[in-house]
């Protein structure tokens, strides 16, 4: 290794040695690279699952769809109703081939003394299933029953495995909105900071459910377009069809990627998660400033030897390197399996779409290799100002 | 090029400033031929390290001139003072090896100072020091491993095997035994007249002041003698 690494410096390579030759040192440099690591992890993958919760529900509609809400609304689930009549309005448009309304309420199932998780029901037409994710067609057919749902295995404080047989034939009952439901299948979807787990039911039983909403008003509206129709093109068309400033029409990732952007920077939720980000990334340099700046001052009466030698602050730039990049390659990989396992416990615990992305890996590598450099070339300026004398 | 070395004209130092200001050096003069061997004496805190890390471009020089090698170090840039340090060999009062380094990487370490250069040259040339000095024995022991007179000569080693012009040693015979402390002031005198090195060394050590061309008293941060070999002695050092 030695050797390797003086052929690929050009000198000796002082940092690798330095580090090799204190190994409790090492250990605790590593800890603290790593630590640094999961605290920036940790505080990524709370945000990151803030974001993936908001994008759930999206997932549930196909991609290349238009979704219509209410001007106001500026998230799926808290937004107000519209007309119907947009719907027929949208149709006269030529390239729009379809459409269908989504009625959107939240409840609470009481499952148990003191524990009670809140429910975001969809109420969609049974016979629709070609406007939303694939895996749905079939389920939402059987929906056509009344007073039967769809729910979700993933639902966080209650004890699921007893719906875990649902089928239409034979459905699992249970009580919510003071009806008697049943259970015809599941669906996993899951909670996220907004609620705990997500019911599907057919338009009919949501206003059997909710007595106060009608058919006239859903929450929103989707719009299937011609095959190569621009989304972008007819949802401007759209909106010059109606009258000024009453709907929002957008391709059904732009909606969420824009409700994404409004929870993390405009909802208290979302701000403290982009908050916690800021946070762990500024300890995360503090710690390996820490870390390194305790190196050079370790090593200070060797430096300020080889300084008397006549070697340039270059020289002392590149040792610091060495050891940044040393201890950011090696302590990244206990950081990444420490916050992998904070991940899945976390997942398990609370029932939060946490989970690595090879994007966030690769870019906290980096981030941390930056980060090292940056504070080893800080606390080596200390060295740069002395005067070598005055350092043995 | 001159016959001079060194050459110090007024030279004032102070350490601290305010209350606290306190000067170690009054007014030195001193000039130092080349390939001589000049020994510093004094009591201790008479100035000798003091003027030595002056004089070897290890403190910045405030008042007064020194003249390296006929290079200014008065107000001089830090660029000008590296190019100095490559072309001495200092030996510090503490070894001041580093520790993750074998004794032949802490010599190579002297040579790496100028450059890449061929490694398999820096290990000949840094195990033939070693040798010189008695550690061919100890070429990869790390700093841990070796006695106190061990590690000196090591610096010893290190401060002499990029040729240098001049060699300062801030007292490099005080962890050595007698033998081996006569035996690398000997190799310094050698270099003298063999390739012309100035060495500058401080000493408590009576027997070495024989060797000497010069030797120079320092108290209380001035020169108090300056003697030259040639001249004839009347002190005889120690209790009579
Ligand atoms: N870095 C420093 N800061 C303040 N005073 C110093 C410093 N180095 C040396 N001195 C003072 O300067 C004087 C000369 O010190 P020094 O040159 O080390 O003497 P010597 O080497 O002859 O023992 C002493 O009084 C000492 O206390
Ligand atoms: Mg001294």
């Amino acid at each position: 290794m030695t050797a390797f690494l003086a052929r690929l410096l050009g000198r000796l390579p002082i940092g690798y040695l330095q580090l090799m030759h204190n190994p409790g040192r090492l250990v605790a440099a590593l800890a603290g690279v790593a630590f640094a690591n999961v605290l920036v992890f940790v505080q990524l993958g709370l945000a990151g699952s803030m974001a993936e919760s908001v994008a759930i529900p999206y997932r549930l509609f196909q991609p290349d769809l238009l979704i219509l809400s209410p001007l106001e609304s500026e998230t799926l689930s808290d937004a107000s109703t519209l007309p119907r009549q947009r719907l027929f309005q949208a149709l006269v448009h030529p390239d729009v081939t379809g459409g269908t309304p989504i009625y959107m309420a939240r409840s609470t199932w009481l499952s148990g003394q003191d524990a009670s998780s809140s429910i975001q029901f969809f109420g969609l037409a049974p016979d629709a299933g070609e406007f939303f994710h694939d895996a749905l067609a079939g389920p939402l057919v059987s929906l056509s029953l009344s007073d039967t749902a769809l729910v979700d295995t993933l639902t966080r404080f209650v004890d699921m495995r007893s719906f875990a047989d649902a089928t239409p034939d034979a459905p699992v009952p249970f009580e919510m909105q003071g009806r008697q439901l049943g259970a015809v299948g599941t669906v996993s979807i899951g909670g996220g900071f907004g609620g705990d787990g997500v019911f599907l039911v057919s338009d009919q039983t949501f206003f059997h459910l909710f007595p106060g909403r009608s058919s006239a008003t859903p929450s929103h509206i989707l719009l299937a377009l011609a095959p190569g129709a621009d989304p972008g093109r007819v949802a401007d068309e759209l909106t010059r069809l109606y009258p000024p400033d009453t709907v929002r029409i957008r391709p059904v990732t732009t909606a969420m990627e824009a409700e994404v952007r409004y929870q993390m920077t405009e909802r208290p939720t979302g701000l403290i998660f982009a908050f916690g980000v800021a946070i762990g990334m500024v300890v995360g340099i503090v710690i390996a400033y820490q870390v390194l700046s305790a190196d050079v001052a370790d090593h200070l009466r060797e430096y300020a030897t080889f300084k008397a030698l006549g070697f340039r602050q270059g020289f002392f730039v590149g040792v610091i390197l060495e050891e940044a990049i040393i201890l950011a390659a090696i302590g990244f990989w206990p950081g990444l399996v420490f916050s992998q396992l904070f991940y899945q416990a976390l997942a398990y615990l609370t029932n939060i779409p946490i989970f690595m992305t090879p994007e966030r890996a690769v870019a906290v590598f980096v981030g941390t290799i930056l980060a090292c450099a940056l504070s080893g070339i800080l606390a080596m300026r200390k060295l740069a100002a002395a005067q070598p004398a005055d350092l043995f | 090029m001159t016959d001079t070395a060194i050459s110090v004209r007024g030279l004032n130092h102070f350490f601290g400033a305010g209350e606290a200001r306190k000067q170690a050096l009054f007014d030195v003069n001193i000039e130092v031929g080349r390939g001589s061997l000049t020994i510093l004496m004094g009591p201790s805190g008479s100035g000798k390290t003091t003027l030595l890390t002056l004089m070897g471009c290890l403190r910045e020089v405030h008042a007064g001139s020194v003249r390296l090698l006929d290079r200014e170090l008065f107000a001089s840039d830090e660029g000008t003072r590296i190019d100095m340090r490559r072309r001495l060999g200092f030996i510090f009062q503490a070894h001041n090896l580093h520790d993750s380094l074998t004794a032949r990487q802490n010599v190579m370490m002297g040579l790496q100072v100028h450059g890449r250069g061929d490694p398999a040259r820096h290990v000949q040339a840094a195990d033939h020091l070693l040798g010189l000095v008695g550690l061919g024995e100890r070429l990869t022991y790390l700093p841990g491993n070796l006695s106190g007179g061990q590690k000196q000569r090591v610096a010893i080693a290190r401060a002499l095997v990029s040729n240098p012009d001049i060699i300062f040693a801030d007292e490099p015979t005080a962890a050595l035994d007698k033998v081996s402390g006569m035996a690398a002031v000997r190799l310094f005198r050698d270099l003298g007249r063999t390739r012309g090195t100035t060495t500058v060394m401080v000493t408590h050590d009576p027997r070495i002041l024989d060797l000497a061309d010069r030797v120079v008293t320092l108290e209380d941060g001035r020169i108090v003698e300056d003697r030259r070999a040639s001249l004839p002695r009347n002190i005889t050092p120690g209790p009579a």
